[in-house]
């Protein structure tokens, strides 16, 4: 059996209280493979555990109890943290908040020189990584001058020029219009098909998660359900439960099939839905 | 609120001239070499031959005289201001006078002198921001301060730090000008009343300003310490400065200048 590239071990989190007194379990007895590779989406809605979960895959959280394995380093190792922080990239929601430098390039630039990367090779691994994200006509200007769905691309490549072999990206689009979304999701998705990066990506959109591997449900620091979009998306009646949304075809489909259509569970895309209903050949 | 939009960090002309290729630690030198002479030098002959010098730099960096003479205009308030008081305020030969106030010869040539003086100055020192981005010119003031580290000076820390701020200067500017719009919406009033009346309207903005700026500074934080961020010790840089013979000419000729004007005029 293959190792996992991530692994959590009945992982407990809970953020401390200023004063004493019982503080918030944010993650409770959470177990999670993610193999190399893979794209995996978390889904969950506010305040289910699943940003301290991204916070916990690159040791900015440490686990209270339990173990979080990184390509076989402990995030608790104080001397391992920045081994795996390079090893797993970490993109945040608010694209303003976390680029550093005056211009796309030097920005980029900012992680493999946190590493002490010689500068010949920063240089050609800004370039590679602005090329893979597309902003490479864009190096020389200033980050206000980019679109939120520029910035947050250039938020990737400035990961991506670490060499990880994970990024975590924490609700990357949620502060985004639908065409900045768009545009970050294509990319992540290029990004795990071309160059096999491991993703794990947390949002609270529905339609982000039908290209994932695999699905992780979060609810109230815990993995509710798991599995393939389709499996997922199949529980319509427990995702509502959880507050969650289904995508707008699976909910055509359940209530097609309410109505006494043959229409089979998790149906996801808007493709299959035409096949299904005006089956030609 | 146009005017917000309007302003520029620096005012850094991009180009490809002799001057804008030198290193900006030459750059950062010279400047400093510049304001001593203008210190030392007494006297006409002297203010003229570096005149001429800085003419000389102007001409061979290739910068329009007007973005030069742009940043002369904010200071022409103090400039007059100087010129005024020397000419009023000097004892020695009347020239004429009008009731309690006597223009001196003294006066007059004093005060064009500190005029001189000023605008040198300041044409000088603009050449340093108009030829370097302001990233360069952190890189050198980082790299001129290095060597201080031993006395307790943090040249990494100071760096890291004008870069932010660089970085977020325009990012709050946008900001302020969000959260005013939305303050007017709700009937704030930003122009009119007297001078309390209008930095106690300020308070709407200030607030949340200074919230969004530090819950932004946390963001930051963190982000830099994902991307393995751990201060200065054992970082590369993108672009390492080099100190090329074409700096060490320029920073030999500006001292030799520099010892000649100043010792002679």
């Amino acid at each position: 059996m293959r190792e996992p590239l991530i692994r959590f071990t009945d992982v407990n989190f809970i953020y401390a209280k200023a004063h004493g007194g019982e503080g918030l379990a944010a993650l409770k007895d959470v177990n999670l493979d993610v193999f190399e590779g893979e794209f995996v989406a978390v889904l969950g809605h506010n305040g289910s555990g699943k940003s301290t979960l991204a916070k916990h895959v690159n040791a900015l959280l440490t686990p209270t109890s339990g173990q979080v394995i990184v390509d076989g380093l402990d995030t608790v190792d104080q001397e391992k943290v920045w081994e795996i922080r390079q090893k797993v990239g970490m993109v945040f929601q608010n694209p303003d908040n976390q680029l550093v430098a005056t211009t796309v390039e030097e920005d980029v630039a900012f992680g493999p020189e946190n590493l002490g990367v010689p500068s010949l090779e920063i240089q050609s691994r800004v370039t590679s990584s602005l090329e893979a994200v597309g902003m490479l006509s864009y190096r020389l200007h200033s980050p206000h001058q980019l679109s939120g769905g520029q910035k947050q691309r250039v938020a990737i490549a400035g990961v991506i020029s670490m060499l990880p072999k994970c990024i975590v990206l924490d609700e990357p689009t949620a502060m985004l219009d639908p065409n900045g979304r768009s545009e970050v999701m294509s990319t992540i998705h290029s990004l795990n098909r071309e160059k096999g990066i491991t993703v794990l990506h947390i949002t609270h959109h529905m339609d982000e998660v039908i290209g994932a591997d695999r699905v992780i449900v979060m609810d109230e620091g815990r993995i509710v359900l798991q599995g393939t979009p389709r499996e997922v998306f199949s529980q319509v009646e427990l995702l509502r439960s959880l507050h969650l949304d289904v995508p707008q075809v699976t909910d055509l489909a359940e209530r097609l099939r309410k109505r006494g259509f043959e229409i089979p569970q998790g149906t996801l895309t808007v493709n299959e839905m035409v096949m299904l209903l005006c089956p030609s050949d | 609120m146009r005017m917000l939009r309007s302003v520029t960090i620096g005012q850094h002309i991009p180009g490809d001239s002799l001057i804008h290729r030198l290193d900006p630690r030459t750059k950062i030198l010279s400047s400093i070499v510049l304001i001593v002479l203008l210190f030392v030098v007494k006297g006409f002959i002297g203010y003229g031959l570096v005149a001429l010098g800085i003419a000389l730099v102007v001409r061979a960096s290739n910068i329009p005289l007007r973005f030069v003479l742009r940043g002369v205009r904010p200071l022409m308030v103090i400039l007059v201001f100087t010129l005024t008081l020397h000419l009023f305020m000097t004892d020695g030969r009347i020239i004429f006078q009008i009731w309690f106030l006597k223009v001196t010869w003294e006066g007059l040539i004093r005060g064009l002198m500190m005029g001189t003086r000023l605008l040198l100055l300041i044409i000088g020192t603009s050449m340093l921001t108009l030829t370097t981005s302001p990233m360069q010119l952190t890189d050198g003031i980082e790299t001129l301060l290095r060597p201080g580290k031993k006395i307790g000076i943090p040249a990494h820390e100071l760096a890291m730090m004008m870069t932010i701020a660089l970085r977020f200067i325009p990012t709050l500017l946008e900001e302020t000008e969000k959260i005013m719009k939305a303050q007017m919406a709700r009937g704030a009033d930003f122009q009119s009343g007297g001078i309390t009346q209008r930095a106690k309207s300020l308070i709407p903005l200030l607030v949340p300003l200074f919230v969004n700026a530090f819950r932004r500074a946390d963001d930051l934080a963190i982000a830099m310490e994902a991307r393995g961020y751990r201060g200065g010790e054992g970082r590369t840089k993108l672009r390492e400065l080099k100190f090329q013979r074409s700096d060490m000419m320029a920073l030999g000729f500006v001292l030799a200048f520099a010892l000649v004007v100043g010792a002679f005029f």
